[in-house]
């Protein structure tokens, strides 16, 4: 059993090859067409695809608040994986990891995206077990108590 | 929230958790009945919960009631909504992007 910190975990198949995917995810003028989680404008990205670069992008929502995520790449492997860290200032938790695995599938990409939660240092050696099952019922905790 | 989440990284804890829901304000020793768990080690787990903030004790007397507090969850709870909703439109928006021209 593999237990984890809470992430979240969404996959996609992609009538595209693998090239193209990666491109989009990581050449700047492309991240500036889908980057962000409405129709609002992406006004900026940095992203200096090796490990050890700056990642940095600048959205705007439709609501008018600015978000600027940036991060670390960590691992770089053309159109098969990209790892790096995030860090939204302004919110509570520390640093995040974003994964990007491309697998070629069909003449197109499966994409899995993992955002996981990282626990601080102390939290990490000291917790090797994890997660599973509480967050099913997280819903459940919540309804019955609002 | 690092610590509400290393507080959940744990089964027994987790149980606990769930125990307390169905019965809120058992006390610190019909709570380790059936986890097999010796006094100090429940304890412990309290203490962990307790830090975290997803309990609280109440003590009456020679007894100690736990209930369930909610706000640290709630939070955790947010940070997987937040990102499940930006990355699931990003990830429509990217997909979008890609297959615009049908080209592979």
């Amino acid at each position: 059993m593999t237990d984890r910190l809470p992430s979240v975990t969404i996959v996609r198949r992609i009538k595209a090859a693998p090239a193209k995917v990666w491109a989009a995810i990581t050449q700047p003028e492309l991240m500036m067409q889908w980057w962000g989680p409405d129709a609002g404008p992406t006004l900026s990205v940095v992203a200096d695809v090796r490990p050890g670069g700056r990642f940095s992008v600048v959205f705007r929502l439709l609501n008018g608040d600015e978000h600027n995520p940036t991060g670390i790449y960590q691992e770089v492997v053309p159109e098969k994986t990209l790892v790096f860290t995030w860090d939204l200032p302004g919110t509570p938790e520390r640093e995040s990891l974003v994964t990007f695995r491309l697998e070629p599938f069909d003449g197109g990409t499966v994409l899995t995206l993992t955002h996981e939660h990282l626990p601080d240092e102390e939290a990490r050696t000291s917790h090797e077990e994890g997660w599973n099952g509480l967050l099913d019922k997280l819903p459940v905790f919540l309804g019955d108590c609002e | 929230m690092d610590r509400t989440f290393s507080a959940l990284a744990d089964p027994t804890r987790r149980g606990l958790l769930l125990r307390l829901k169905e019965e809120p304000g058992l006390s610190v020793s019909e709570l380790a009945r059936p986890f097999s768990l010796k006094l100090p080690g429940m304890m412990k787990h309290l203490d962990v919960l307790s830090d975290a903030g997803l309990i609280t004790r109440t003590k009456t007397g020679r007894t100690v009631s736990v209930n369930l507090s909610v706000g640290p969850m709630r939070e955790a709870m947010e940070w997987l909504k937040r990102y499940e909703r930006f990355w699931t439109v990003s990830m429509d928006r990217l997909v979008a992007l890609v297959e615009e021209d049908g080209e592979q």
